[in-house]
């Protein structure tokens, strides 16, 4: 080793001379390039980039240099070392693609197998349709009420103005409660939600009720004995046939596409007058387009009004209510009310957790 | 109402070339809905009226045959074999000549039968398609009245005919008639028509025909009856007559009851008629005495109640006013004098009787609805005319006439309220046009508008009724669509989302939902091993259950959730997972509720009695499942439903409803009494889960470790707003911790013990292992927590993490007898 301050020629150092610094890259280079994979190149790592390869050995005598020849001889030495670390990232960069893809492949799947580990459920479609109705109505402002299907006679009939000798009182097919005088019914329609809010609030009211109701039908392909309405009362100064109208035509629009419509008929309730039956028309229908009969409405009777403690002059009501099944039956094209209501997973299961 | 457009064209002027289609759509607009639209049966090729003028009866057959000569207007007559034999020469039959196909593809060929050719077939009414009776043929006449030989019989019979089936509602009694019908009709096309009851009874004169009082006017304003005479008893009714029954749906039994049917389907006024030589002594309409009894025409023995209005006579009651007459005054084969009733009685009342006797007749459907008062003598009229041209009936002394009607009640309209009601701006001159229209008369000028309904319109009482009918008249398809504006709402409630949340919540946790009937029985309760106090026998029935077997409401989820289980493993699947929620109904002690009056809102008291008489219904949620709660697959080889799936499923839905949920070791029917979890909530009992008893699952057909949960979700607290947690950028440490404790241990015990000893440090806790077997102690379990300790304002060093973990084990040792395994 020199001294350090010995009058010196770098270029007769041999370890720093151009020739010597070339040939170290240059050998470098080659076994680089000649490392077939990530460990061949591992093992010749040392003897170029290592501790006693020859360029971390020609730097050391650098110091022996005087400095005016110093920075030349460092400016050769650092760029023979970054050219090698150059060419062994480069190498090590192609060798690690190499095995990256290799090993990528070998590890290749069929994403096409199945992963149902999870048992699938669903909600009921008559709830998620229930559900979707009264969010048409909550957009709308109205209010979602419930009330009991064990229900006092009262309110289901004569609170809306079905006396008891009335004729529809017998046609509505009721299911009575024992004992004899217990003034109880399993309600025959969502109706009496209406009388409950009306008996509770005072107007403006603007109410959907949804729920289940009971007729004494025998379960058949089109009819249940225990099914589901949904009721729409509003109450306010200045409501109209017209303000109805618009209602049910947004409820359709809203179930059946931008083109449904609804058209009345006149009809008969006893807490309506006046009273119709309406249809809709339904673009979508699995026979084609075709007006299907949906529920009835109404203004809501003045005696009505009266028996729960609003003043008809000043205020007009309309009322409103729809069968779900049949909606759902339309809808979905369910040929059976069988299928609806007996549970059966693969019928359920079809409409998904939402519809 | 069944109404044949030829017996309509008879009143209204039809426009030309009407369809069934547009006659559909005025029905419709009118409020009168087309239940079914019938049209005559197909029948093709030569079909003629046939007089009979000889018969040949054969003999040495099987059955007498008869061999006829037929005049069908051609120049010979023709030779038919016929079975029947209610026929006589001169009687006018149906004859179907060959080439004539009757329905059915009935073709008719001259054919060689029972030794004889037989040109065509003599028809019965039920070859002919248009009715049931089979019994002989069809004679349509006889004598030298009627059609002459030869004439088609397809206008006779009806076959060009169409029925129209209306539904009228309850409060139009009036369109229970022809004569409703057409006045309807004519005004919605905008035609004339002529009222079947536009017609001057007879100047009869005499006394009154028989002796009557009314002691009951407030349920009977107008009684009014003739007496007939000489009425020949093999009087037939004519076959346009009969045709019109039949088209109608009534059977056709005489010439006298045919004909007060007639008459109730043409004027809408009912009628009764009774053998007047059966009536003893003067007729007195009143109300039943205690213990008085009738058979009535149906042959019953009916017990009557004070409430029943009653014809009687001398001998007792002869009748059920307005709904059914007796037997003992009841028409026979030979009758020849008759007394004939047609009166207006009280609608409710007639409601009454028909509900207590269950006698719904067609009679009573247009009491109970309304009927005409003003129409009662000429429908006795009508019936005196037809009595006499068909059945030779001569009129006795004058009509009996009780008249004591009131003034008829006058409505006070607001002209301008239907624009109001309706939304649509109807001129004063459309208004009263309409309700002229309808048949009212209308008094006064400006708004205030004086509105006496028409005689026949008793349904018409309030102003509202009337805007109905303007409404109606100027057509429901005028009224705009406009969206009204409702004030801000409050969008759902909290139980509202809570419900929907935990519904989501168990579909995603892969449970099927499964609404149910909430009928039960005895039966499914004996199913579930109930004891006889438990309180889920204690149930509400129904007085008029669809099913014997189930009479009662549910008093729990559970028999519906295994039904429906049973049900879809009874049809092929094998892993099923379903839920249910909905209201429950337990039965108990309650007072009735009381029935108040109408006219203004219950007082505030009978409110709440109302109200409270009502009973609570708690919203339940159930689960059940079987078979595999994760499937087999390539994965390996999938996981049986265990009674840990139920409870799960109730921490699912506590955690969906917002509440905190514990479970404790509890014995209950219908689980397995070492796998039954009682739920609580808030330190409440809330419902139960775990496995069905075994001996449950082996009555109802299931599998075993069928595993199920029910909850009252109406008794979780309400809904409270979570308060965010602090979140600690600090690192944790993470203690793993085993600990070995009796077997008989509930795991939840030492987990609270552990939590609880940890104190605040404790970020989470978790159970990862449960271990029986060597080293652990015989009778002896380790539970294996992780513990994740972690501070909110600094590192946390391993003095405080061995702090809190030997905290935790002192305390799960002290509750708990744990020891830390080694």
């Amino acid at each position: 080793m020199s001294g350090a301050n010995d009058p010196y020629d770098p270029k007769q150092v041999a370890a720093l001379s151009p020739e010597a610094l070339d040939a170290a890259v240059t050998a470098a280079t080659e076994a680089f390039a000649s490392a077939a994979d990530l460990e061949a190149l591992a093992a010749v790592r040392p003897g170029h980039l290592g501790d006693r390869a020859p360029v971390l050995l020609a730097r050391r005598e650098l110091g022996a240099l005087p400095p005016a020849a110093r920075s030349d001889a460092g400016k050769r030495v650092n760029a023979a070392r970054a050219a090698i670390t150059d060419a062994y990232t480069a190498r090590l960069a192609v060798l690690e693609a190499e095995r990256d893809e290799r090993v990528l492949a070998e590890e290749r799947v069929d994403v096409t197998l199945p992963w149902d580990r999870a048992p699938r459920g669903a909600r009921h479609p008559l709830t998620t349709l229930t559900d979707r109705i009264a969010d048409v109505f909550v957009g709308m402002g109205y209010e979602v009420a419930e009330g009991p299907e064990l229900e006092a006679e009262w309110l289901n009939f004569d609170a809306l103005n079905i006396g008891p000798d009335h004729p529809s009182r017998s046609m509505m097919d009721t299911f009575f409660v024992a004992p004899e005088d217990s003034g109880l019914v399993l309600r025959t329609h969502t109706s009496p939600v209406q009388a409950r809010t009306m008996l509770a609030r005072k107007p403006p009211i603007y109410i959907v009720a949804p729920g289940r109701v009971y007729r004494t039908d025998e379960l058949d392909a089109t009819h249940l004995p225990v099914f589901h309405q949904v009721e729409g009362l509003a109450v306010d100064r200045g409501l109209t046939m017209a303000h109805l109208r618009g209602t049910l035509d947004h409820l359709a629009r809203q179930l059946f596409g931008p083109d449904a419509l609804t058209r009345w008929r006149p009809h008969y309730f006893p807490f309506t007058e006046p009273s119709g039956e309406f249809d809709v028309w339904f673009p979508e229908h699995r026979d084609g387009p075709q007006w299907v009969e949906w529920g009835g409405c109404g203004m809501v009777n003045p005696r009505v009004l009266r028996a729960c403690g609003i003043d008809p002059d000043e205020y007009t009501g309309f009322a409103f209510g729809m069968g779900i099944e049949r909606a759902l039956q339309f809808r979905s094209a369910v040929s059976d009310m069988h299928d609806i209501a007996e549970g059966d997973v693969r019928f359920t299961t079809a409409f998904g957790v939402e519809q | 109402m069944k109404v044949p457009v030829s017996w309509l064209s008879e009143h209204v002027d039809l426009p030309a070339g009407i369809t069934v289609e547009e006659l559909d759509t005025a029905f419709v607009r009118l409020g009168f809905e087309v239940e079914d639209v019938v049209r005559p049966p197909q029948t093709t090729g030569p079909l003629v009226v046939g007089r009979v003028l000889e018969i040949e009866e054969l003999t040495g057959f099987k059955k007498p045959i008869r061999y006829c000569q037929v005049d069908v207007g051609n120049a010979e007559p023709q030779g038919v074999v016929c079975g029947a034999r209610n026929f006589a020469v001169g009687d006018l039959v149906v004859v179907a000549l060959p080439g004539a196909v009757l329905p059915g593809d009935f073709a008719i060929a001259a054919r060689t039968t029972y030794d004889r050719v037989s040109e065509g077939m003599i028809c019965s009414v039920r070859e002919l398609g248009i009715g049931e009776d089979h019994a002989g043929i069809l004679v349509i006449g006889s004598g030298e009245d009627g059609p002459a030989p030869g004439t088609p019989a397809a206008g006779l019979l009806g076959l060009d005919d169409v029925v129209f089936d209306l539904e009228v509602t309850p409060d139009r009694g009036y369109a229970m008639s022809l004569r409703g019908i057409a006045r309807d009709l004519a005004g919605a096309l905008g035609v004339e028509w002529r009222d079947p009851a536009a017609l001057t009874p007879p100047a009869w004169s005499g006394q009154p025909g028989w002796q009557v009082a009314v002691a009951d006017p407030d349920r009977c304003d107008r009684f009014s009856m003739l007496a007939m005479e000489g009425l020949d008893p093999a009087a037939a009714s004519p076959w346009e007559l009969r045709r019109r029954l039949g088209q109608c749906g009534v059977r056709s039994i005489s010439l006298a009851v045919d004909v007060t049917n007639y008459v109730m389907l043409e004027l809408g006024q009912p009628m009764h008629a009774f053998d007047r030589d059966t009536v003893t002594g003067p007729i007195t309409v009143r109300r039943a005495a205690p213990g008085e009894r009738l058979i009535t025409l149906d042959g019953a023995d009916r017990a009557l109640d004070p409430d029943d209005l009653l014809i009687s006579d001398e001998s007792g009651p002869i009748g059920l006013a307005g709904v059914m007459g007796g037997a003992s005054t009841e028409i026979g084969d030979g009758t020849t004098n008759l007394l004939l009733e047609a009166a207006h009685w009280e609608p409710a009342g007639i409601s009454r009787g028909v509900r207590r006797h269950r006698l719904p007749s067609e009679a009573a459907k247009r009491f109970e609805r309304g009927t005409d008062p003003e129409v009662t003598v000429i429908a006795l009229a009508r019936a005196a005319a037809l009595l006499a041209e068909h059945g030779k009936a001569t009129v006795v002394g004058a009509p009996v006439d009780l008249d004591v009607r009131g003034p008829r009640p006058v409505i006070a309209l607001d002209a301008g309220l239907p624009s109001r009601i309706a939304g649509v701006a109807y001129p004063p001159s459309q208004v009263l046009e309409a309700l002229q229209a309808i048949g009212a008369t209308v008094d006064g000028d400006g708004d205030g508008l004086e509105v006496t309904p028409p005689s026949w319109r008793g349904d018409l009482t309030d102003p509202a009724d009337l805007v109905e009918e303007v409404v109606r008249w100027v057509g429901y398809d005028d009224i705009p669509s406009v969206l009204p504006t409702a004030p801000p709402g409050r969008g759902l409630t909290d139980g509202q989302r809570r419900k929907r949340s935990i519904g989501r919540a168990l579909a995603d946790a892969g449970y099927v939902e499964a609404p149910t009937f909430p009928f039960i029985g005895t039966a499914q309760l004996d199913a579930l091993g109930l004891d006889a106090d438990d309180e889920r026998r204690q149930v509400i029935t129904v007085r008029n259950p669809l099913s014997e077997e189930l009479p009662a409401l549910r008093t729990t989820l559970l028999p519906g959730l295994l039904a429906s289980l049973a049900r879809n493993l009874a049809r092929g699947q094998r892993d099923v997972a379903l839920f249910e929620h909905g209201s429950v109904f337990p039965g108990g002690e309650r007072r009735p509720a009381p029935l108040p009056g109408v006219e203004h809102r219950p007082d505030d008291e009978t409110l709440a009695a109302l109200l409270g008489a009502v009973p609570p219904q708690p919203w339940h949620v159930g689960v059940a499942l079987a078979g595999h709660r994760e499937p087999r697959g390539w994965w390996g080889p999938g996981r049986s439903v265990l009674w840990a799936d139920a409870v799960q499923a109730a921490r699912v839905v506590a955690e969906a409803a917002g509440v905190e949920l514990t479970v404790r070791a509890a014995e209950r029917a219908p689980w397995h009494p070492g796998r039954c979890a009682e739920l609580l909530v808030g330190g409440r009992v809330v419902g139960y889960a775990g496995e069905l008893h075994p001996r449950v699952c082996s009555a109802l057909d299931l599998p075993a470790r069928t595993a199920v949960m029910e909850l009252d979700a109406d008794a979780f607290p309400e809904h409270t707003v979570p308060v965010a947690p602090s979140i600690s950028t600090f690192p944790p440490v993470l203690v793993d911790l085993a600990l070995v404790v009796g077997g008989e241990v509930p795991a939840a015990d030492v987990a609270e013990a552990v939590r609880e000893g940890a104190g605040e440090l404790l970020e989470a806790l978790r159970l990862f292992d449960v271990y029986t077997g060597p080293p652990v102690p015989k009778g002896a379990k380790s539970l294996a927590y992780a513990l994740t300790l972690r501070a909110a304002d600094r590192t946390l060093t391993h003095e405080e993490a061995n702090a809190a973990r030997d905290a935790a084990v002192a305390l799960a040792a002290e509750r708990t007898g744990a020891v830390v395994r080694g």
